[in-house]
């Protein structure tokens, strides 16, 4: 695990990402003059580039070391070790790139409520789809149509889920769906994401009565309990998964 | 008829003369204000000296000067009508009114004025009274320089700060109103004038209109009340050079206006509220020169509404310039400056050269299924509103500004 630490943080992607992030998000909080903005501009950072991100690059990251895991398999050490050590230094080192990146503007800037929830919900975020990262690349051989699936992976859960969602609120107009929505929007890590931030923020007020049916849920202790046991679980279930399938894995 | 006038002069001079001061003093003879009263004849008057009075209920039912010497306390004690006019021209200054009676029955008030004329309200100061000022058919009335505070919890134990009912030209100057139900309440209230008040932290509306036409309010701030302004079933109203903001919250609005008409908002600003302006069944009304700065919605315009001229305003950082809820649009857009505008001005005469339409694609869907507002702030929608920029087809056809500015409007 040390070794794939120390060879993430010497990667030259994950420094770039981190000067990325810190560059754009105190460009962000600097030119705006009220921090919402600022807050709502990072907001699209951390819900948009840091999955997309997190999720090309282990994927490549696994594909390219896969002779290095060879290599491991062969030593006397069980698979599922290797593998989740692979993933802990890859979460570990995404992490402190998205902490010294956006963690440190926010701190800076916004160190109320809204500002730690959108630190601990990029966390979360960047280590979901790692895992999904590591689902995909464990599922598919060739390089090239693993690296398809992650894209897709993340364009779905990015963009077309909130399509689907769309198509399904139109369908059922007639129907009362506020609650039905809170249950589907735990389906998709990015959107639970985002109500999250959305409600901690004074624009919450926008969101009408779907807000205020979410407020009601999201808001007490224990709805922010399920949420966040919803995302680990987002976390833990493609892990497992993937685990499995590389403990019978064929190298 | 010199002779005339000196008869008329001298008339007046021991009119004057005929006028009294009493002065009503804790330690003195007088030593109560309904003493004084009873003494007390027409045009004569009432000094009250510093101190807690204890009067259970006053009513003035001659046209006096009720004066008060560095804030004489009339407590009410929880159970009275503090103050109660009955008389015309009757002058109330410097007085501190505090704890009126609460009654689900009676609108009590900390001074109220009972059919009457040319009452003047002046530099008091009203604390934690049920209903502050409240003029029941009063007529050339002035109440200024007012100070009201209430420390109300809920909608049901509070009255409004300055009420008036039934009332003909009252001017309402000046007076700061906070904590109290609606800040300033009007019901069929003709010819008058609000200008100057602050009203702030009030449970309701900061100022209330019901059934009441060719009213003016001028240079007003209203500032974090519940819900905002609204004003509502009237007619001919002028709205100039006020401040709303704050109305941040769950149907808050800046201004809510329900069937209006031949009205003007001139010269506004609108900063930080929800719904800046929402309108509904609302006709022949004047949008001009006002700003929208960091509201939700800048301005709401329900299908309901006709000849609504929106011109030469400037939308700042909105975060939806304009929802409507139908297809049919009869108001006319023209000459404002939207921040969200990507044309150009090829002749350079500082107007775009191509359409901006005001209402985003994710602002109809919102309108459509309310629902649909979790998606805010989501990657989809704002792919939605870039391609329903380069090919319109949900947003309203006719719903749009043919000459927006380039430069915002020095407001």
């Amino acid at each position: 695990m040390k070794y794939v630490i120390i060879d993430i943080l010497r990667n030259k992607i994950v420094l770039a990402y981190t000067i990325f992030l810190l560059l754009l998000s105190f460009m962000l909080f600097g030119l705006e003059d009220n921090t919402t903005k600022g807050l709502l501009g990072l907001l699209n950072i951390l819900l948009i580039i840091v999955p997309m991100i997190c999720i090309v690059f282990s994927t490549i990251y696994i594909y390219n070391s896969a002779e290095f895991i060879e290599l491991l398999v062969s030593q006397p050490l069980t698979r599922s070790r290797i593998w989740l050590s692979l993933f802990a230094g890859m979460a570990f080192s995404l992490s402190l790139a998205f902490l010294i990146g956006a963690g440190i503007p926010l701190l800076i800037f916004v160190p109320d409520i809204t500002g730690i929830t959108m630190l601990f919900t990029g966390l979360l975020l960047s280590i979901i789809f790692i895992a999904i990262a590591l689902l995909a690349s464990v599922k598919t051989r060739d390089k090239a149509k693993g690296i398809g699936v992650a894209i897709l992976l993340w364009l779905y859960f990015s963009l077309l889920f909130d399509g689907i969602v769309l198509f399904l609120l139109f369908q059922f107009a007639d129907y009362p769906m506020e609650k039905p929505m809170i249950l589907i929007s735990t389906l998709n890590p990015i959107d639970l994401g985002r109500i999250l931030i959305l409600l901690k923020m004074d624009i919450a007020a926008l969101l009408g009565y779907t807000g205020a049916v979410f407020q009601q849920f999201f808001g007490t202790l224990w709805g922010q309990a399920t949420s966040f046991i919803i995302l680990l679980l987002w976390t833990l279930i493609p892990l497992w998964i993937s685990v499995r399938r590389f403990n019978h894995k064929d190298l | 008829m010199r002779a005339i006038l000196l008869y008329i002069l001298l008339l007046l001079m021991a009119k004057m003369v005929d006028a009294r001061n009493i002065t009503v003093h804790q330690q003195s003879a007088i030593r109560t204000i309904r003493q004084a009263l009873a003494l007390a004849k027409d045009g004569d008057t009432i000094r009250v000296t510093a101190g807690v009075y204890r009067e259970k209920g006053l009513v003035i039912k001659k046209s006096i000067v009720l004066t008060g010497i560095n804030y004489p306390v009339i407590d009410g004690e929880y159970r009275y009508e503090v103050i109660a006019v009955r008389a015309d021209a009757v002058t109330i200054e410097g007085m501190k009114v505090i704890n009126s009676g609460i009654s689900s029955m009676d609108d009590f008030a900390g001074i109220k004025i009972y059919n009457s004329s040319h009452v003047i309200i002046r530099n008091n100061v009203l604390s934690n009274t049920f209903f502050g000022i409240y003029s029941q058919l009063g007529n050339n009335c002035v109440i200024e320089n007012n100070q009201l505070t209430s420390f109300s919890k809920n909608e049901q134990q509070s009255g409004n700060g300055i009420h008036c009912w039934k009332s003909d030209s009252m001017q309402i100057t000046n007076n700061r109103i906070s904590g109290h139900r609606d800040g300033i309440y009007f019901e069929f209230v003709t010819h008058s004038i609000i200008s100057r008040n602050i009203a702030e932290k009030n449970l309701r509306y900061g100022l209330h209109f019901m059934f009441s036409s060719n009213d003016s309010y001028l240079n007003n701030q209203f500032r974090n009340n519940g819900a905002g302004v609204a004003v509502m079933f009237s007619h001919h109203v002028t709205m100039l050079n006020n401040l709303f903001t704050q109305s941040w919250g769950d149907a808050a609005y800046g201004i809510l206006l329900k069937e209006i008409s031949d009205s003007r908002i001139e010269s506004n600003q609108f900063v930080e509220n929800t719904v800046a302006i929402f309108l509904e069944g609302a006709n022949r009304i004047k949008v001009q020169k006002n700003r929208f700065q960091s509201n939700g919605w800048a301005m709401k315009i329900q299908a309901s509404c006709m000849d609504i001229t929106v011109i030469g305003n400037n939308f700042l950082s909105n975060t939806f310039d304009v929802g409507t809820n139908g297809s049919l649009v009869l108001n006319t857009f023209s000459q404002n400056y939207w921040d969200k505008y990507e044309g150009y001005d090829l002749d350079k005469n500082n107007r775009g050269d191509i359409p901006y339409r005001p209402v985003s694609m994710y602002a109809v869907i919102v309108e459509r299924n309310p629902t649909a507002m979790i998606l805010f702030r989501s990657f989809m929608t704002s792919l939605f509103d870039k391609t329903e920029k380069l090919i319109p087809s949900l947003t309203p056809e006719n719903l749009k500004d043919a000459s927006p500015l380039m430069k915002p409007l020095k407001l």
